[in-house]
């Protein structure tokens, strides 16, 4: 479904990414792990056009993709999540009106059942569809960043750290959500984050990315078992562990 | 163990359109030479409690308190002046982004040695040679070079470790540190922690660690406070975490993913009106 | 389908809490709910509602002219007896040196200043809107020659510019709008670009263009509501220099000619016998006065209402 080959992308004179590879089929869902500075999430946002390419190869769908020009059937299929729930909705648009553009915009039918279903999709009622950003909670932002990204019905959504800026209890509804999004749904996931347990949960596969570079990929299981053969990924599990018991100096 | 700090019946209140609204509602605790927890979500007030303690509740809030009182000294309506001679003296804070904290125009040294002038009765030369000592004892390896440079020229956590420089270096007998290691990436903040668990241990300072990592907190800390809406609902020893009682320290500690596990749907917490109460 | 959820019978705290309901059932109900919650704000500043006053004063004294004053502020009365009168009863103002009652000119000017100051705010507003978001947005080449093309414009004082433009068109108040119009719009653009790099990277900008919004779609429904209320805050504070520059063109002959009841071109009148009849300069004066001040006022509550910026 995504298959990155020696991806690199450049701002001006800076490489933020130097040769990064992945494949994600489909149904599958593929998580990106990194520290800050790591050009986790600008993988992402290179395969969505927000970053241009500026060498290697990326295919989604069958459909090769170029710098940032992206055609109308990619953005029907591939959709993406953002990190900050308060900086991704329109502070003046409703949700109804952040749900209704995109339908206007790819001129679907039957609009009004569309937003009905989706805003019940993400578990969120009807009473929730007129009101502002500034009325609602974190976690119900990201609910409905959720349904804005499901109401074109893509097959691939790009997940930026989608709950890093959420309470830990409400990090836990949206990853049930999103899990359950995608076993109804038969979505492909291509999540970022900075924590090695939520991709553990979220994710089959990882990426582990360092400094624009690729360190590793493994598995789930390899995780599990702390299989890693790279040390960078050896101490980010340790890191993850928390902090250790004292050892008396 | 001597009781450093004593609150009781600790309330902030913020006026609204509405009418006032408490932000905390009746905290109390008490804190040795120890490490203290604090826990909650976002809008539990935990960071409110922080800065109350250092009489920085921001306009138009209100704190109010039955017994507010710093090593025998009564803080309610303390004046200016007094703060003045508590803050980076006697009390410190450490907050969540070294970015906004660290003064951008002023280099660290600078800035350090400017803790230090507080202290009073040192010479430029003692106190530079102080200032490096504690840069050092932060794990920074080339001192001179991070004492010369701005703030916007550290990463993060260097920056983290030079503010925990900063706040140290006058010696205070309590320490606040607000998400302290939150915009840290993982492996820098286990350094970060373990320099500021040895400086406190070292100095026989007390810490209040006000975090929303339940699981950091009972490894860091020797008791936990659990804040929910304002409120202390529940104020237990780091390790007898596991064995908690109140369903909202439970939920919390249970519906974070974890590597060794899988749960799938995650626990999630159900939230009951009566833990507001 | 929006639920025909309308007010209960017509109540004040009825109708105020269905406004302010966290839980709006329509587009039309939240629409008028955010407008209500702007309204509170801008009422707590007692100011601005003073400036607001002032302002929906000029309105209807523009709008009600005729019958406030039905006399003809074009004609005077009898040159020999009612030339330079007093402020009396009959004449509230006094009469200038054509024996015009200057009451019934001040409130029939205040239909000129409102035209100018309209048509200036209808034109100068979206072009700067316009201009600032697309060089904001685009950025590179566009916003280059846009901005240069903006700071062309900047770089002359504003009466001076203005007075080009009506040298080179002829004097009238139609001119004198276009001269102020060609005017204002820069300071506008500048406000408007400034707001736009501030946002144009924000996620919601991106998950627009995910969506496949055209650069037109954003601009207008996603970029200017949100540079809307700095230049709406900006262009409202600008009117007292807007009627300044007006009453300023109108002073120097430039803008509306005699006998139009413009309050500069009346100031400018007046000035010939400041000394012993003050009240032909004062009372249009006094009107351009308590007209600017209004708007001021009005832009300063507006600014603390709608600017979260400059919220406490």
């Amino acid at each position: 479904m995504i298959e990155v080959e020696d991806l690199e992308v450049a701002f001006g004179r800076v490489k933020a990414v130097r040769g990064v590879s992945l494949r994600v089929a489909e149904g599958e869902s593929f998580g990106v792990v990194g520290e800050s500075g790591s050009g986790k999430s600008t993988v992402l946002r290179a395969i969505c056009g927000l970053a241009p390419i500026s060498g290697g190869r990326v295919r989604v769908a069958g459909e090769e993709l170029r710098k940032t020009a992206r055609s109308a059937e990619f953005h029907r299929s591939v959709q993406m999540v953002f990190q900050d729930p308060y900086g991704s909705l329109h502070p003046r648009h409703t949700v109804d009106r952040v749900l209704s553009e995109p339908l206007a915009i790819h001129r679907f039918d039957d609009r009004e059942g569309r937003i009905r279903r989706v805003l019940e999709a993400v578990g969120l009622g009807p009473s929730f569809r007129f009101r502002y950003p500034h009325q609602l909670s974190g976690g119900q932002r990201q609910r409905v960043a959720i349904a804005r990204a499901l109401i074109l019905e893509p097959k691939i959504l790009l997940l930026d750290e989608p709950t890093s800026a959420l309470d830990a209890s409400i990090q836990a509804e949206v990853l049930n959500l999103l899990d359950d999004l995608r076993a109804r749904r038969g979505l492909t996931y291509l999540m970022v984050s900075h924590d090695l347990a939520v991709v553990a949960h979220m994710c089959d596969r990882l990426l582990v990315m360092s400094q624009g570079l690729e360190v590793e990929t493994l598995t789930r299981d390899a995780l599990r078992r702390r299989d890693a053969t790279q040390d960078y990924t050896r101490r980010l599990l340790a890191a993850s562990e928390g902090y250790p018991a004292q050892e008396t100096p | 163990m001597t009781e450093l700090l004593k609150v009781e019946d600790l309330r902030i209140t913020f006026p609204t359109r509405q009418g006032p609204r408490e932000a905390v509602r009746g905290v109390s605790f008490t804190l040795g030479r120890e490490r203290l927890g604090v826990v909650g979500e976002s809008g539990s007030g935990k960071s409110q409690t922080g800065r109350a303690l250092m009489g920085l509740t921001p306009p138009p809030g209100v704190a109010t308190a039955k017994t507010l009182s710093f090593d025998g000294q009564d803080l309610r309506g303390a004046g200016k002046r007094q703060w003045r001679a508590l803050r980076g003296r006697r009390i410190a804070m450490v907050m969540q982004d070294p970015k906004y904290s660290l003064n951008p125009v002023m280099t660290v040294g600078r800035q350090i040695s400017e803790a230090l002038g507080r202290v009073g009765g040192l010479s430029r030369r003692e106190k530079r040679a102080k200032a490096l000592a504690m840069l050092e004892a932060v794990m920074i390896r080339d001192p001179e070079r991070v004492y010369d440079s701005y703030p916007h020229e550290l990463s993060g956590g260097m920056g983290q470790r030079a503010m925990i420089a900063m706040m140290l270096v006058p010696d205070p007998d309590l320490l606040i540190a607000d998400e302290p290691t939150s915009a840290l990436d993982v492996t820098v903040r286990i350094e970060v922690l373990r320099i500021m668990d040895r400086l406190v241990s070292e100095r026989g300072m007390g810490l209040i660690f006000i975090s929303h990592d339940l699981k950091l907190v009972s490894q860091f800390c020797d008791r936990v406070l659990v804040m929910y809406a304002g409120r202390v609902v529940e104020e237990l020893a780091a390790a007898d975490l596991a064995s908690a009682k109140h369903p909202y320290t439970q939920g919390l500690m249970r519906c974070t993913p974890d590597l060794d596990h899988d749960l799938r749907p995650l626990p999630t917490l159900r939230r009951d009106a009566e833990w507001a109460k | 389908m929006t639920t025909p959820f309308e007010p209960q019978p017509f109540t004040w705290a009825g109708r105020r809490a269905w406004l302010l309901s966290e839980e709006p059932s329509s587009r039309r109900q939240a629409r008028l709910g955010s407008f209500y919650r702007g309204w509170l704000a801008l009422r707590e500043n007692p100011l601005a509602m003073v400036g607001l006053a002032v302002v929906v004063g000029l309105a209807l004294v523009a709008i009600l002219a005729d019958v406030i004053a039905p006399g003809n502020p074009r004609m005077g009365g009898d040159l020999r007896t009612e030339r330079l009168l007093p402020p009396s009863a009959a004449h509230w103002m006094g009469t200038d040196d054509q024996a015009r009652d200057i009451f019934t000119r001040v409130i029939h000017g205040a239909r000129l200043t409102l035209q100018v100051v309209a048509l200036v705010v209808a034109t100068a507003t979206p072009i700067g809107l316009l201009v600032g978001t697309t060089a904001g947005y685009f950025g590179g080449w566009v916003d280059a020659v846009l901005m240069r093309i903006t700071d062309i414009f900047l770089a002359f004082p504003r009466l001076i510019l203005a007075l080009a433009f009506v040298a080179a068109l002829g004097p009238g108040i139609e001119n004198a709008v276009i001269a102020i119009a060609l005017t204002s719009w820069p300071q506008y653009a500048r406000l408007a670009r400034a707001e736009t790099m501030t946002i144009r990277h924000s996620d919601f900008i991106s998950a627009a263009r995910l969506q496949g919004a055209s650069s037109a779609r954003i601009l207008w429904g996603h970029v200017a509501p949100l540079c809307l209320p700095s230049v709406v805050i900006r262009v409202t504070l600008d009117m007292a220099g807007i009627i300044l520059t007006a009453a300023g063109l109108g002073f120097l002959g430039l803008g509306a000619q005699p006998p139009e009841p413009e309050w500069g071109a009346m100031v400018a009148t007046g000035r010939r016998f400041i000394v012993d009849q003050w009240w032909v300069a004062a009372m249009p004066g006094l009107a351009i006065f308590v007209v600017s001040l209004g708007f001021n006022l009005l832009g300063d509550g507006l600014r603390d209402a709608l600017d979260p910026k400059a919220a406490r």
